[in-house]
């Protein structure tokens, strides 16, 4: 589960690495567009396009359904967000743990500087 | 304090982590005060159970044992009742007061040594937790495996995404 959750991952980060794919995604935020539609937008061939949404599409940060002759990408569900939120979970957990520290170390040292050094 | 170095300071009082190797975790953050007095904080369990479950991780300590010297072992118990709890444990490898703290985490076999350094300069210390996990698989188990730089990376990518519509 999780070497599945990890190769997700990878693949996000590998799909993100091309500038073209980072603007297909952008472009994808403001609204639904066609393979055709992409392609003449970065002014490109439909194969080139189709090769760049089968990344995304394999990452799991696009998705595509096909209507009549036409296919229709989108946004992919939220695993980017999830993806993100794990490592960010972990600095989280120790800049929230140290500003607890810290808070503590204050109090230390203003009942030290008031009791006079103790030692 | 002027109101310039004040904001130096607070400014170098960020969290910082960093993966240093397919099996390190390392996380810095600099404390106004001398090392003893953030050892203190780290070794008292008192002390310590005001700080290492913050209210963000949603889960309150309920026991904190430590015997903090070097072969000496500790045991955290997590949960809101006896029922729901569990338990983190190990052993203290090294303790130098005021300086360093190495321990075992042997509730799980892929459980990471940690290394606490403790560096005093000016009055202030400069706190290292360094995590050298057993493998890759391990520590990436834990958190994911995204390098921090990767992370800034999509954290920006997605800023823009959600400010562009809203839409996710």
């Amino acid at each position: 589960m999780v070497q599945h959750a990890h190769t997700r991952v990878d693949a996000a980060f590998a799909a993100l690495s091309d500038a073209t794919r980072r603007g297909v995604l952008l472009q994808l935020a403001r609204s639904d567009a066609s393979i055709t539609e992409l392609a003449g937008r970065f002014r490109m061939t439909l194969t080139g396009m189709r090769k760049h949404v089968g990344v995304l599409e394999q990452a799991g940060l696009v998705t595509t359904r096909k209507v009549g002759r036409v296919r229709t990408c989108r946004l992919g569900s939220g695993r980017l967000e999830e993806a993100a939120a794990w490592i960010e979970g972990y600095r989280r957990l120790w800049e929230a743990r140290f500003a607890g520290l810290d808070e503590i170390v204050e109090e230390l040292k203003r009942k030290e500087q008031s009791d006079g050094r103790e030692k | 304090m002027d109101a310039k170095s004040e904001a130096d300071a607070s400014a170098k009082r960020l969290t910082r982590v960093d993966r240093t190797s397919d099996r390190e975790m390392v996380v810095t953050r600099l404390f106004d005060a001398p090392a003893r007095l953030v050892f203190k904080a780290w070794t008292t369990p008192e002390l310590f159970m005001r700080w290492w479950a913050p209210k963000s991780l949603g889960v309150p300590l309920r026991s904190c044992q430590m015997d903090v010297r070097t072969g000496g072992s500790y045991r955290l118990e997590f949960g809101e009742d006896e029922a729901g709890s569990w338990a983190f444990f190990g052993k203290y490898l090294e303790v130098i007061p005021n300086a360093r703290l190495v321990w075992t985490n042997e509730e799980d076999a892929d459980g990471a040594v940690t290394t606490v350094t403790f560096e005093e300069t000016d009055g202030k210390t400069l706190l290292t937790l360094h995590e050298l996990y057993p493998s890759k698989a391990a520590l990436e188990a834990m958190e994911g495996g995204m390098l921090p730089e990767q992370f800034e990376q999509l954290d920006a990518l997605l800023a823009t995404l959600a400010a562009s519509t809203g839409r996710a």
